[in-house]
C-alpha cells in the first residue's frame, strides 16, 4: 500500500482567507498525528508564505493563490504558489530583515520563520510569472498514518 | 466581552485576538494609531491572553507601534505572553524592544485551557 496522501486548495488572495488557509493545511497534516508544536510550526510557515503571496506577488490586487500538500509516510510537502510580480533576487529576499515594504510595517521575518519552522525551504520564483515556495517538514511519531 | 482597546490614564491596552496574522493586525493599527493620535499615550500594553496564533505579522504590528510611542518617550509592553508567542517574540529580536509582564502561575491557573506550554 503506498502511503501518500494529496490536497490541493486554491482561494483568493485576501487577508481574510489567511487564517482559513493555515487552518485547513493544519487540519490535513492532522492524520500524521503531529504535536501541536508541529502544527504550530507549519501554521505559522503557510501564514508567511501566503501573506508573502498577498503582499508582495499580488501588491494586495486579488488573484488565486494556490496550495499543493502531499504527505509521504511521516513527511508533509507544502508548494505555496502565486502567479504575481515575482522575485528579482530570492537571496536578498530570503535574508533575515529584508523587506521591500517597510511602510507597511513588514518584518522582515517571513522567511526567516518558514526556514525556522520548517525543514527544508526552496524558492522558485521568476519576475512577471509569479513565485512557488516548495516546503517540507517531518511530522508526527513513527507510526504508519493510514493504518489504524 | 471586553473591548479591543481600552485606555486608562496614559496606558492603551490592546486585547489581542485569537490569531494575530495580516489581516487582523491590520486592524489593530488603524485602531491602535487612532487612538494614539487623540490622546495622551506612554504606554502600549498588548495583552495576549486570548491568542493562540501569531506569526511576522504580528512583530511587524508591535515594532511599528514601538517606533511611534517612543518618540514621545513611551513604551511597549506584554501580558499573558504563552510559549508560542514568546518563542516567536524571542526568534524575531522583538524582546529587546518591549518588556514581558511576568505573572505568577496562580493567577491564570483556572482561566482556561487553550495556552499549551504556557506559563513556567
Amino acid at each position: 500500500m503506498e502511503r501518500t496522501n494529496e490536497m490541493v486548495l486554491e482561494f483568493d488572495s485576501r487577508s481574510c482567507n489567511e487564517g482559513f488557509a493555515r487552518v485547513a493545511v493544519a487540519a490535513f497534516s492532522t492524520q500524521l498525528n503531529p504535536t501541536l508544536e508541529e502544527v504550530a510550526d507549519l501554521k505559522t510557515a503557510v501564514s508567511e508564505a501566503i501573506t508573502n503571496s498577498i503582499i508582495h506577488g499580488y501588491e494586495q490586487t486579488v488573484h488565486k493563490i494556490r496550495i499543493e500538500c502531499k504527505i509521504v509516510c511521516h513527511d508533509f510537502y507544502i508548494t505555496v504558489i502565486d502567479y504575481g510580480k515575482g522575485i528579482e533576487d530570492v537571496k536578498k529576499a530570503m535574508e533575515p530583515l529584508f523587506t521591500t515594504r517597510p511602510e507597511l510595517e513588514r518584518s522582515g521575518m517571513g522567511f526567516a520563520f518558514m526556514e525556522a519552522f520548517m525543514d527544508e525551504v526552496v524558492v522558485v520564483s521568476k519576475p512577471g510569472e509569479g513565485t512557488q515556495v516548495h516546503m517540507k517538514k517531518t511530522m508526527g511519531r513513527p507510526s504508519h498514518p493510514f493504518e489504524e | 466581552m471586553r473591548e479591543t482597546f481600552q485606555v486608562r490614564d496614559t496606558i492603551l491596552t490592546v486585547l489581542v485576538p485569537k490569531e494575530l496574522d495580516h489581516h487582523t493586525a491590520e486592524e489593530i493599527r488603524i485602531g491602535a494609531d487612532r487612538i494614539l493620535e487623540r490622546e495622551n499615550i506612554r504606554c502600549i500594553r498588548f495583552d495576549f491572553r486570548n491568542t493562540e496564533f501569531m506569526d511576522s505579522s504580528g512583530i511587524g504590528v508591535i515594532m511599528g507601534r514601538y517606533k511611534n510611542i517612543r518618540l514621545v518617550g513611551g513604551r511597549v509592553s506584554a501580558a499573558h505572553v504563552n510559549g508560542r508567542v514568546e518563542k516567536i517574540m524571542r526568534m524575531s529580536g522583538l524582546l529587546k524592544f518591549i518588556t514581558v509582564e511576568q505573572e505568577r502561575s496562580w493567577e491564570t491557573a483556572g482561566q482556561k485551557g487553550g495556552s499549551y506550554g504556557a506559563h513556567e
